[in-house]
């Protein structure tokens, strides 16, 4: 515990000492707020006692190895962790200051908290029903008001243009890369606060990868992003700050600029020049 | 030496061959015994009076071989269990599969494989002590001995393949299609019906479908509890007869070479063309599935 406590207050002070440098401004009210958020799966640890915050329109870039924890950090702040058999968590998350596993529903917390997966999954039906499905879901029937809401989404997820000549046709005919845009725009139309994103490029290619980036960017004046990612030179392009996760444990936090040109940790300049992961 | 190696090698790779190929020449030989002893039965009688003739008096003089009440007491008594498996079996597994803790997940799922490991001349034991008069008590009948028992006794024994194959469907809809409807908001149930059930479907139905298998070719059970009155039903709560029970039970007492001892050779040849139908079916639902 002493530990634990010890390694938050370095975070912070990191943090508070890095803001010149980083010409950040410290938010008084972060959009989300982790508190001592412990995973165990069964009797495995994989999260480890993490605190941190993540502000309004940043990207957060999560990095590590494999088994670092960082997915399963994901997945707890839309609580899609809640399927999970066998499955401990201990701590708090709070969005815009409210407890998401005490003070909200589920269902309501994933519209406001999206999440884009590594691999695309469009539904086998038409690209303008797999947008509308999810505000189908919710009850949405309003045909015009529909419409207007594919066409929004699929700009927002700069798709617009390739496909707005056959939005009837099937989403599986669309390449990989599109795909993965249509799941972003499925996302947007609901209209999310924060989107998370959990290695969406890991199965797309160069060209592919950076449209998807060019949209995570634009999606960042107006959302709140978190975006795990295998791919460290992805992080340094696109990441406002990075996390860098390992065994479980938060390393450290900090402006992407600092971890990438002089972190504090030695392991997490190990890892970013390819010494281990 | 290496001539010795090559030749057991030889044998090995025969000796498989022939285990291999075993089951069609087993499935070929059944096929044109049933058909040598049974195609006689056209010699006593038409094939339209055999498979609608309304009467089944075997050893009167001459014989009345008309296998429709057996038919329709087959086909009413299955109706009768898949009506009772098919729902109840689609919801278990649904429960098993997708709600039920792990811990309640195991133990439930052991206890489908004990009740299918329960030998059917048991489960008929049971049903004619205990669910036989409780029906003729219960229902104010003038036998508890009815194609409804018989469809009680049925869907028991079609209840583990229905959950076990149903489940396996289930489980192999990708975990993604579950957690990406998750995502965009869908409540446990919404996804459960509209993700889980749509990618499932050709596996529920090839479930379906070997259950049905499992019903329509079972005889201990439903020869204990159906009554066995070959007249055609005019309800489930009347005595019927199976074709199975019909070949069960009478096939020690039929002369060989009668005509009686043909057409219970032929009944064989129509469960078998029935049989294999329905199980052609549930494999190519299950094809469909797999290839998903």
């Amino acid at each position: 515990m002493g530990h634990a406590e010890k390694k938050r207050c370095d975070m912070t002070d990191r943090r508070e000492a890095n803001n010149s440098s980083a010409g950040q401004v410290d938010h008084p009210d972060p959009k989300i707020k982790v508190r001592e958020l412990t995973i165990h799966y069964g009797k495995v640890r994989v999260l480890n006692n993490l605190s941190l915050d993540i502000q309004k329109n940043e990207i957060l870039s999560v990095i590590g190895p494999a088994n670092s924890g960082k997915t399963s950090f994901l997945r707890s702040l839309n609580r899609l962790n809640d399927f999970e058999p066998n499955i401990r968590m201990s701590g708090s998350i709070l969005l815009d200051g409210r407890n998401i596993y005490k003070d909200l529903d589920a269902e309501g917390l994933r519209k406001r908290v999206g999440m884009i997966f590594a691999l695309p999954i469009p539904l086998p039906r038409s690209i303008h029903d797999n947008i509308t499905y999810g505000p189908r879901l919710a009850g949405d029937h309003d045909k015009s008001a529909l419409d207007q809401l594919v066409e929004d989404s699929l700009k927002a997820a700069y798709l617009w243009d390739e496909v707005k000549d056959r939005l009837r046709s099937s989403a599986l005919k669309l390449s990989g890369g599109q795909q993965q845009r249509l799941c972003i725009a499925r996302t947007l139309a609901l209209k999310p606060e924060v989107i998370l994103f959990d290695e969406p490029c890991s199965g797309l290619d160069p060209i592919s990868t950076a449209k998807v980036e060019e949209s995570m960017m634009e999606l960042k004046k107006n959302h709140t992003i978190v975006l795990v990612t295998n791919n460290t030179k992805q992080a340094a392009r696109v990441g406002t700050r990075t996390a860098f996760f390992l065994m479980g444990d938060l390393v450290e936090i900090d402006s992407t600029e600092k971890i990438f040109t002089a972190p504090a940790d030695s392991r997490t300049n190990d890892y970013i020049i390819g010494r281990f992961g | 030496m290496a001539k010795l190696r090559k030749f057991k090698e030889a044998i090995i790779e025969k000796l498989i061959f022939l285990s291999g190929i075993a089951s069609i020449v087993f499935v070929a030989l059944i096929f044109i015994f049933l058909l040598r002893e049974g195609i006689s039965v056209l010699r006593s009688t038409s094939l339209g009076a055999f498979l609608g003739g309304k009467f089944w008096y075997p050893i009167s003089d001459p014989p009345k071989l008309g296998i429709l009440p057996l038919i329709l007491g087959s086909l009413l008594v299955t109706l009768g269990a898949i009506a009772m498996a098919v729902p109840l079996g689609i919801a278990a597994a649904f429960y098993i599969a997708e709600v039920a803790p792990s811990r309640l997940r195991n133990i439930l799922k052991s206890f489908v494989e004990i009740l299918s490991a329960i030998p059917s001349v048991v489960l008929g034991f049971l049903g004619i002590t205990i669910l036989v008069p409780f029906l003729k008590r219960f229902l104010d009948l003038p036998t508890g001995l009815t194609a409804f028992a018989g469809s009680i006794m049925l869907a028991f024994m079609a209840m583990p393949t229905i959950i076990s194959i149903s489940e396996d469907a289930i489980n192999a809809v990708p975990r993604e299609y579950k957690e990406g409807a998750i995502a965009l908001g869908a409540t446990h149930w919404q996804t459960l019906h509209r993700v889980i059930i749509h990618g499932a479907l050709p596996g529920i139905i090839a479930a379906a479908m070997l259950g049905i298998g499992r019903v329509f070719g079972e005889t201990m059970a439903v020869m204990m509890v159906t009554g066995n009155a070959a007249v055609i039903p005019n309800s489930l709560f009347e005595p019927v007869r199976t074709l199975t029970a019909t070949i069960a039970a009478e096939m020690g007492e039929a002369a060989k070479g009668s005509p009686h001892y043909n057409a219970l050779f032929a009944i064989g040849i129509v469960l078998f063309v029935i049989s294999f139908l329905i199980n052609l079916t549930a494999d190519l639902f299950l094809n469909r599935s797999r290839r998903r």
